[in-house]
Parts: C-alpha cells; structure tokens; sequence
C-alpha cells in the first residue's frame, strides 16, 4: 500500500536511507568487492619529475614468487592501445586548436611527473606484486624539470613536451579587449591585484581503486572502479583507448567514498588492469595507496592571476580586466582545459553589474600531477580573485566594503541578467542573501569584539563574500560550441512495478550526497509513492541505460530533472490507463500524489491501481497503448543553474604562533528549491570546510625539480575537527527558473563563496599591520612573517 | 605461517597470517568484515580504527600476531542482532553527521572510545580535539561532533533517548 | 612491508637474547613509530620482538621523591594516571596531547624514549626532568642518553626498562604543533628541579632534543614569563621545513617558553 507521510516529500529533512549499510559497516566500495581469482596490481611509479626510460628489465621481477605478467607502455602501444583522452578541446585567440599531447596509459620513452605509470606489476598478492615492482630495473636519463606555473612559461624552461612549444597548451581570451580599454580610459581609479591560487590535492577519504575483469567465454569486460561517472568512463575508455564495444564492456561505480572531482576522469589505471585482466585472462584489482594518490589524483587549482578593477568617481564598477595563468601539469586530465576557461572566466562578472570584462588565460604544461576540476572547478578561482579585489578595491577607494558590493549588485529586476562573459544569470536576490547574513553573523557588533579580542592579545578579523556560480552543467549545445567533446544532459527512467513500488534508474552517481533519499523524496512528492518503496539505482551501466554522472553540481539540477520529466510521462501514461479505467477522456483525469480522479468526481484510481492494470493488462487499452509503466527520460538543461549568496568568517590571529582560528562561519546561501533541508546543510558545511581548508591550511607544494614536497598527510594539511568552527548555514530561495524543479545545486557553492571570507577576515585580523593582501594558505608561519616584517620595519 | 587466534565481535576466529600481516588486512581479507576501511599509509585518517579490548586502535597499525588473544570489535560487531544500532550510530544517522560513508566507522568507533573515556561528557571543543585521529573530507565534522554530543548523553545514561536534531 | 619473524618473548632476559643474537631485529613496543615506518618500507629488520608480554615493564609507581614508569606503560596510562597527576601535573598533561587517542592507546613511554624522534614530547621532559632511563643493563642521565636526532646512547639489544623522574617544584610546557603531521613543532618543558632550573626543547633542534641553558640562567634568575621572553635562540641550531623555517622555530621556542612557565604557574 502506497501511504506517503507529507514529511517525505519536498522540504522535508528525511534521515539517510543509506547511512544503514554505511553506519553498519555494509557500504560496498571497490576495494571491499573481491571477484573469484583475483589478482593485485601494483604500479611502478617514476621518482623523477623528468627524465627520458633508457631501459626496462623485468626478467628478475618476473622470476618473483606469484608474479603473473608485467607490462611496460611498450606492450599496450604494441596493441594500438590510445592515450588517455581529453574531453574538451580549448582554441586560442587565433583560432587554432589547443595543444594536445598523447597521454600514454603506460610511460612511453620519458617520464613527465613523478608518479607517471613506468609498469604495472600483476601478482597473486599485493605484497608479491609490490616486491616485484621493486625487482624492476629502470634506467632513467633524468632531464631538467619545471614545475611552476609562472616558470613554464619562462624563455629556456624545460619543454614538457615537444608537440607544447614554450609549454604553452592554450592561450585564449574572452571578453571585449577594445571596451574594456575604453573603460579603463574613463575610470577614476583602477585598482590591480595579483594573487595565486594554491594547489590543492582532493583526498576523497576513499583511495581510487579499480577492478579489472575479463569473461573469456563472452568476451565480456567488466570494470570496478572508484567513478563519479562510470557511462562516461565506459565511453571514453572503450572508445578511445581500448576499443572494446559499449555492448562488451561494463563499467560498475559501486559506493564511491567521496569525489569532489577527483574521480570524474578517466584514469590510465582504469584502462591497464581492464586491459590486463583482458590478457592475463584473471580479474586484476588495484587499489591506490594515499601516498600514490597524492601523484596520481588529479589535482586542483593552481592559477596565477592578475586582475584589475576600473571605478568611476562614485565607486560604480566600469571594466575588469584578467590575465590568468593556469597549470595542467604534465598531461591533460579529462576536463582539464575547460575549468580555467569556461568554468572560471565566465564567472568574472559576479554578482557585479560590471558592464565590461575583458580576461585573458594562458594554460601551461609543467612536469606535475594533472590538474583538473576540484569541488568548484574554476569558479572558486574566480570568486576568490574577484572577492578578494573587491575588498583591495573598497579599501583603496575608502569605500565601506560592504556597501560598496551592494552598490554594484545586480538587481532583482534586472534578471535574466546577461553578463559580458557569455552567461546569463536567469535569478537571484544577492540583497537578501547579503542583509541575513550580516544579520546571522553580527556584523554590526563586530568592533566591539575585535577590541575584546585586542584586550588578551589576540588579532580579530571579519570577512565576507558575495558570491555566484554556475552549475547544472549544461545545455550540450552551448558547451558543444565551446569545445565540449560530449554532451551535458542526464537520463532517468522510472520503473513503477506492478504493485505501484518504484525503482529509478539514474545516471547521476551518489558518493555523499545522499541521492538514494533525495531523489526518493522527488519520487514520493509527485507520484505519491512512500521513500521506503522508492529505489534509487546507479553507478552500473548494465542497469541503467545511459548518464553523464555527478560533478558540477548537477544531479538535482539535471538528473533530478530527467526524472522529474520521466514522472511526467508516467502520469500522462497512468491517465490514458485510468481514463480507460474509470471510462471518462483522458483530458478529464487529473493526478495529484499518487490518485488519479476524474475532475469534478469522486471517481478516482491509485497509482497502484494504475501500475497493476498496466502490467496485468486485463482490462486495458491494449489497442492504444503498451502495457507496462516505465518511462525514461533524457533531460538537457537550457541553461546553468546560478546559485549564490553571501559568507561571512571571522578570524582571530594569535601574532605569537601566526595561528588564525576560525571563530564564527555563517553562509546563506540560494540554492534554488531545496529538497531535504538537513542533506543541504551538511552539503554546504563540508564545502566550507574544503574552502577554509585552501584558505588556510592545505598546498601541494612542488619543489624546484619537480618533486612534491607535501606528499602525505604528514606534510599536506587536511582539515581535522579541531581546525574548523560551526558553520552556520541557512537559505534563501529564488528558484530556477528553467529547470522543473526550480533548484539550483549546492554542493559547491560551500566551496566557492568561503576561501576569500576567510581571507578577507585574516587580511582585515591584520589591518594595523599595513597589510593588503595575503596569499592563501595562510599558514602560521605566513601569519608569523607579516607579523615579525612589521615589528622589524618599526624598529 | 604464525596462526593467532582473535575473537571479532564475539566470535572466535584462528587464521594462519604471514607476520607482516596488518589487522586491517586480516579482518578485511581473511574475515571479510570489510567495514573496515583503510584510507590513508601513514597511520593519520583514522578510517581503519576498531576497538581491542575495548580501546580505538588504528588497525592498519598493529600487526595481526600482536593481536593474538585479542576481543576485537569492528563496525559490524555495534548493533544489536535485532538491527537495532548503537546509540552513537543512531546518533551518526539522526545529525546527518555522514556523507560518502568511508571514514564513517572509523569515526564511529573512534567516537564510542572517546565517549566511554570521558563519563563525565564532553564539550564540544573536548569532542573535536578527540577526534584528532580521525579525518572526514565530506561533512566538514559539524554534525559529527553534534552527534556524539548527543550520543554521550544516551550512553551515559542521561538522557533516555537520543535528543532529536533540530532539522525536520 | 618486508615480512619478518615475530617473537614475543616474557622476559627482558630472553627479549635481549634475542636482540643481542641478531642485529636486525627490532624490538616493538606499541609499534606506534615502527609499524609506519616498515608500511613504507622504509625498514627491513629480520625479525619482530614484541615486548608487551614482559609485564614486569608496565605500570607507574612512586618511589619517594620520583615516579618510575615502566617502559611500556602507555601515553594514555600515563595521562590518566592518579600519581602522575599528582606529582607531575604537567607530564600527565602532555601525555593527553600525544598523537590522537588511538596513538595514546598503543605507544609507550619507554618506545618514544629509546626512538627518541625529535619531535617528540617525552625527550623533552625527561631532559628537563633530571630523568633518568633505566636499560636491562645500567642507568643513564638523560642528557647522556638523548644523543641526537632518532639517535640514543642504547648498544645494540639493549632495552629501555624503565623511567626514573625526580618529582621538580614546578614544570610546565607548551608546545606548537606541525599543522600538519601534528607533531611538535617547537615544543618547550621547564621545570624547577633539586638540580635548579631545567629547560628543554624539542622539535625544532638540527640534532634533536636539547637543553637551553640561556633560558635556564634567565628563569634560575627571576622565574617568570617575562624572563625568557628576551632570549632569543640562534636559528642556526634550529631545522627548517614547509612548515616552519630555522627562523619561526627560533621564535617559536621563545613564545613555547614564555607559555610554559605560565603553564609552570
């Protein structure tokens, strides 16, 4: 019996219907699935960031206990193996392609980061595999390494890769370089600001791994593997690399434990023990160790940006001008060459009215880990540069920094708002979101408790952040055009079986955001049906027929939307069936949450009703229609979805230690509609605490020669609970206004809108000490530094 | 091969293990109770923590033979055979206080040591410098210290029941 | 990790002949410093020797004017402990911020000591303390026994039974901890001793723990924060790394010292 409880549907805070498996220890990741006769795999590494493979000799590790093959670059190229593929094609300013060198699975001939795959060694157990890896001989040639992003591009640098001259893979431009000069012309005041974005590694607690399978009987191939995406993997693995048929190959992303973008791409690792498994005719797993993933996981961030800000007299925005260099390090990972561009300069404009922008980007080969979409991709670069010149600008201009955003805020009535950087923002209301959070944070009250904190010696800082993004990517056509090599839509087919329970088949992918209860609530909010008899299925190829997956914020705001689509076919079905049913016309029977009632009677039919007509089609239009009740739909957005709202962070700065301890995080956020409430909140909590991570805590850092220096948890900061505060978190809703739905997305906005509040409160913590600008991660001995520089120049 | 005798979660269990062989490893692939997780090489993340005689320990860092003799309780081992959970897993699913699920029995067990050490509760500054051993990239820990703030109340016998989180 | 033979012997006599046959072996205690060490392969001994079965090493006692901690009596034992807590306030108290709670569970004291790793807490202590370590074969001052970095005065199959920590008037200490690994950073005990002031400092020397006697004559001289907050330390003896150059740890070590008087009360 279908009786849905109105707390299920939208709105409601319904507890997890997955946390049982996980809080019970029943969750099945990759590494927990073991097939019959599994083998390990363990990779040989390169130690040098460069440096040319003279020579491989594998005889004596071949010779080791339990050792079943090992393979070199050599061996896959011998099989017209591809290189790994980029997704997305950049074109420069003259309009020739980006540059795109070959990405070998396995290295072939050089090494170009240290961590690039030289062989994989395949063992009945890991530890044999890891003992004969280490019996491997290679002879390296090391050469010179770059790893900067601003010395990439230097004259001399060492060449990455030949097909890369000057390491250059874009140069590219969007914008009106011509208005933006004659804005600049005009400006009473152009304030410039230089800035880096630190590098970040993802660390998703749960390490990639991925199982190789082969069915020698079938030809079938199956691979397990730690996805976001696993339709995408199959598509760009079997069609690019390994040339194995959609129809032969399986890709199964079962529970995946974390991603925030790192497990988007296509990883060589999947495509070798698929491969392997193929040859060595065994399942073949591998499983990354986390020193492994800090040289393997595609990496974050990492820009070097110069902007500047033209004012008229009243401090009213007239032009932005950007310059960004951005690093790809040493190969280009799946989306890589679209974040710096149309995830990040299309983002320049804000919630400003700014009337022109013009901002140029240069991406770069180095001899470093990819870089790739991280929780945000390109638009917290571009939120943090914009937000933390805003308040460079205001203090320069004497302008109250909080009255100078409202000053330039797009206006509600000014939406659809089309920004100069191609996006249209189609709703927002950057006052409200801006006067609660000042309101929930005491801005008001703040002096009073900075000069608290003043009294036992303590620095006090507050900062805010004004912030949009766009997500829901996107509507295939227009990322098509941009250099999209896929589209951008998402499927959902809904199941109703015959006694009216549900399953739904999605090509999103839930590693943590709670899809099996969110989109249950979907489910139960229109067609009626109780969570519990709501199933949500994904991560599985062979069950749901196709999907982009979950990144960008989209799941919702596009998967939820294909199902959303989906429902509407099955209602329009269920009332042909009822209509026949309660022999009334079609256009009499309306539905609302699971009854179908003739208009105006008190005749009416269940969905239960419905779906055991409609399967067990006795008495039933069969001339008309199909039995059955199951409808897919494939829905493809008109639009980003522009999610936004306001941060505020206050700090206070111990000037002894340089520690800054984060005291109070207030967001209000639009999210658009919100389905479940608590699964929001935590969304946006977990997002601030990556974004006060980069801002204060973590950096991959690379040495001159190419080598990471934070490369474990031993030297890479990663948050712990004593790090980080409260974070208080509410909402205020405009709605989408071209998704049924109307949501937005909220999985990044946490991300986006914190790292420059944090920053703007440690430079404000800092304001007696002539300071304008620190550099992220602003670490105790960065903090020490300014300090101890300003007591020195005072003596 | 050493052989040692470990009784997981009420049961006795006598495995052959090479000396090399970590606990995670045993209960993970010998066992197969792989709610156990291992997220990191370097003993930090706090994904791999069980209980052995009744203290958190980080099972990727304690070799099986020294275990040899040991009550161990893994994730698996907290909820009653009924499928009633814990107060501190119950408290985990009311406060949200999980999302990807990977660091969650780790956090969990570590959390229940925590509680058990401090019968006289713990503030919520006291819970986050506790959880030191234990790393989450997903919930930001917000709602993993209001949880055991909630759960150390229902295990030491203040209150009768978990208090509701005030989402609804 | 390599694999190896285990042993777990009941006696330090029968522990130490078997450390003394073969030089490769390695005794193990709680195997908090070890085990991470042999993951990464970064160790290959022949053989494992598990002390936890020796019970004569474990417990605290006091014996008049000084505790005896068994070498393998764990962080969290010691910081839980009643007569550590009464006679050393500040030791029990630094127990608690050892590692994370499940390190406090495994590590030991008598671990810790004889690994001597320079960024860790008890070196510290024991220096400042007047402490004395107890192996199966003598006792040695613990300015004799901390020699440098990961370094100790122990000969081969020799093991660290036990503690001896005269009782001071007062200690205290306060430590800056790496961001990221957590260890100490720069990390300052002081004490007040029979033998007069003591400071120590961990952390941040170029060759491990030490003794900062400019601090010692400055506090022997007018015990108070302000006395040691004048003495600057040369960054030249001092380690740098990501996280804090020779020059913040020297900085460091002063405002450590500062807050481990006030600690001291």
């Amino acid at each position: 019996m279908n009786v849905v409880t109105p707390f299920e549907g939208i709105g409601a805070s319904l507890r997890r219907k997955e946390d049982f498996r996980f809080l019970m220890g029943r969750g099945q990741y990759v590494d927990d699935i073991n097939r019959p006769g599994q083998t390990h795999a363990v990779m040989l590494r390169s130690p040098h960031a460069h440096a040319t493979i003279d020579r491989i000799d594998t005889v004596a590790a071949k010779a080791m206990p339990g050792v079943k093959a090992i393979f070199v670059g050599e061996d896959m190229a011998a099989e017209q193996i591809g290189g790994i593929p980029c997704g997305w094609q950049i074109h420069n300013k003259d309009g020739s392609p980006m540059a795109e060198p070959m990405h070998p699975a396995l290295a072939l001939g050089k090494v170009r980061h240290v961590g690039d795959p030289v062989a994989v060694v395949i063992a009945e157990t890991k530890s044999q595999a890891r003992d004969a890896a280490e019996a491997i001989v290679v002879d390296y040639t090391p050469l010179p390494a770059v790893s900067g992003t601003e010395a990439a591009l230097q004259p001399g640098a060492p060449q990455v890769h030949d097909g890369a001259p000057g390491n250059l893979c874009y140069d590219w431009h969007i914008g009106d370089k011509a208005a933006q000069e004659a804005a600049f012309a005009r400006a009473a005041r152009v304030v410039k600001f230089e800035t880096t974005n630190n590098r970040l590694v993802p660390n998703a607690m749960e390490p990639r791994a991925a199982i190789g399978d082969f069915d020698s009987f079938s030809g079938d191939y199956t691979l397990y593997t730690t996805s976001q995406n696993p339709h995408v993997i199959r598509l760009l693995m079997g069609a690019f690399v390994l040339h194995i048929p959609e129809s032969k190959l399986r890709v199964v992303a079962p529970d995946v434990g974390g991603g925030f973008g790192s497990k988007i791409y296509h990883y060589a690792e999947e495509a070798i023990v698929t491969w392997a498994a193929g040859k060595v005719k065994r399942p073949i797993k591998w499983t990354c160790e986390r020193s492994e993933s800090f040289m393997s996981d595609a990496h974050g961030r990492d820009h070097v940006s110069t902007a500047e800000l033209a004012l008229d007299a009243e401090g009213k925005i007239l032009g932005l001008k950007v310059h960004t260099l951005a690093n790809m390090g040493a190969y280009l990972s799946t989306f890589a060459p679209c974040v710096p561009t149309y995830l990040y300069a299309t983002l320049l404009s804000g919630v400003y009215a700014t009337p022109v922008i013009y901002a140029e980007v240069k991406a770069v080969f180095t001899n470093t880990v990819p870089v790739d979409a991280y929780r945000g991709a390109g638009r917290p670069e571009a939120t943090y540069l914009l937000e933390r010149l805003m308040d460079v600008a205001a203090a320069e201009a004497g302008l109250d920094k909080v009255d100078f955003r409202r000053r330039n805020f797009i206006l509600p009535d000014q939406f659809p708002y089309q920004t100069p950087v191609a996006l249209q923002y189609d709703s927002g209301d950057y006052h409200s979101t801006l006067e609660a959070c000042l309101e929930t944070a005491g801005w008001a009250g703040f002096e009073a408790r900075r000069a608290e904190s003043k009294t036992r010696g303590r620095l006090r800082g507050i900062g805010i952040s004004t912030y949009v993004e766009a997500c829901g990517i996107a509507p295939s056509a227009v990322v098509g055009s941009l250099g999209a090599r896929a589209g951008l839509y998402e499927v959902g087919t809904i199941r109703v079986h015959p006694t009216g329970s549900v399953t739904v088949l999605t090509g999103a992918h839930s590693h943590g955001q709670g899809h099996e209860t969110t989109f249950a609530q979907l489910i139960a909010d229109k067609l009626g049906v109780p969570t519990a008899n709501v199933d949500i299925v994904h991560g599985d190829t062979a069950k749901v027929p196709f999907g982009m997956g979950t990144y960008g914020s989209r799941s919702l705001a596009v998967g939820g939307s294909a199902m959303d689509k989906a429902m509407d076919k099955i209602i329009a079905k269920g009332k042909r069936i009822a209509a026949h049913l309660m022999e009334a016309s079609v256009e009499d029977v309306e539905f609302e949450r699971g009854t179908f009632r003739v208009a105006g009677t008190d005749k009416t039919k269940t969905l239960t009703d419905i779906s055991l007509a409609a399967y067990v089609p006795h008495n039933y239009p069969i001339d008309e229609i199909e039995p059955g009740l199951e409808e897919t739909a494939f829905y493809d957005p008109k639009n980003f979805t522009y999610p936004g709202g306001c941060h505020i962070c206050e700090v206070e700065i111990d000037p002894e230690t340089g520690r800054t301890e984060v005291l109070n995080f207030t967001a209000v956020d639009d999210v658009g509609r919100v389905i479940n409430p608590m699964i929001v909140e935590g969304q946006v909590q977990g997002g601030v605490a990556q974004g006060i991570g980069q801002a204060l805590l973590e950096a991959a850092i690379y040495d001159a020669s190419g080598q990471l220096v934070s490369g474990s948890f031993m030297d890479y900061t990663m948050p712990r609970a004593g790090d980080l505060p409260d974070v208080g978190v509410a909402t205020h809703v405009t709605l989408c206004t071209h998704n049924p739905l109307g949501v937005k997305g909220c999985g990044e906005v946490g991300a986006i809108g914190s790292p420059p509040a944090v920053m703007n409160a440690v430079v404000d913590a800092l304001r007696d000490y002539g300071v304008r600008h620190v550099e992220m991660p602003a670490t105790p001995q960065k903090i020490w530094g300014i300090v101890n520089a300003h007591r020195l120049a005072a003596e | 091969m050493p052989q040692v005798t470990l009784t997981v979660n009420g049961t006795k269990h006598t495995v052959e293990v090479e000396a090399r062989t970590l606990l995670v490893e045993t209960l993970r692939e010998q066992l197969r109770l792989t709610g156990t997780h291992v997220g990191c090489d370097t003993s930090q993340c706090g994904a791999c923590v069980v209980h052995m005689g009744g203290d958190s320990v980080k099972s990727c860092t304690i070799l099986s033979v020294q275990c040899d003799g040991s009550e161990i309780t893994t994730i698996e081992g907290l909820a009653a055979a009924d499928g009633t959970l814990h107060p501190m897993q119950e408290a985990f699913r009311e406060y949200h206080a999980l999302q990807c699920g990977f660091c969650t029995p780790g956090m969990v067990m570590s959390a229940i040591d925590l509680v058990n050490k401090h019968p006289d509760g713990m503030s919520e500054k006291e819970i986050r410098e506790g959880l030191e051993g234990n790393l989450c990239r997903c919930t930001g820990y917000h709602n993993i210290v209001k949880a055991i703030a909630a759960a150390q109340d229902v295990m030491h016998g203040r209150v009768p029941e978990l208090v509701r989180a005030a989402a609804e | 990790m390599y694999d190896f033979a285990y042993h777990k012997p009941a006696s330090v006599a029968d522990a130490v002949k078997i450390l003394a046959a073969d030089p490769d072996a390695r005794p193990i205690s709680g195997g908090m410093t070890l085990l991470p060490a042999l993951k990464l392969r970064l160790n290959k001994p022949t053989s494992v020797v598990d002390l936890s079965g020796i019970a004569e090493l474990h417990g605290v006692k006091r014996e008049g004017d000084k505790l005896v901690i068994g070498a393998l009596t764990r962080h969290g034992d010691v910081a839980s402990s009643a007569e550590v807590k009464a006679a050393i306030p500040t030791l029990a108290a630094m127990a608690g911020t050892i590692g994370d709670t499940q390190v406090r569970n495994r590590g030991t004291m008598g671990g810790s000591v004889a690994n001597n790793d320079p960024s860790a807490d008890y070196p510290a202590a024991l220096l400042a303390l007047g402490a004395t370590i107890q192996t199966d074969k003598r006792k040695l001052a613990a300015e004799d026994f901390f020699t440098g970095m990961f370094t100790t005065a122990l000969e081969v199959g020799e093991l660290v039974t036990a503690i001896h920590i005269p009782i001071p008037t007062k200690a205290g200490y306060a430590k800056m901890r790496n961001p990221a690994s957590r260890y100490s950073m720069a990390g300052v005990f002081v004490a007040q001793t029979a033998s007069g002031v003591r400071v120590a400092v961990n952390g941040a020397g170029a060759n491990g723990v030490f003794r900062e006697k400019a601090m010692e004559a400055a506090l022997s001289a007018n015990w108070s924060p302000d006395a040691v907050a004048g003495v600057k330390v040369d960054p030249g003896l001092l380690n740098g790394d990501i996280h804090g150059s020779a020059e913040y740890r020297a900085h460091l070590v002063t405002v450590m010292a500062k807050r481990a008087v006030i600690d001291a009360g």
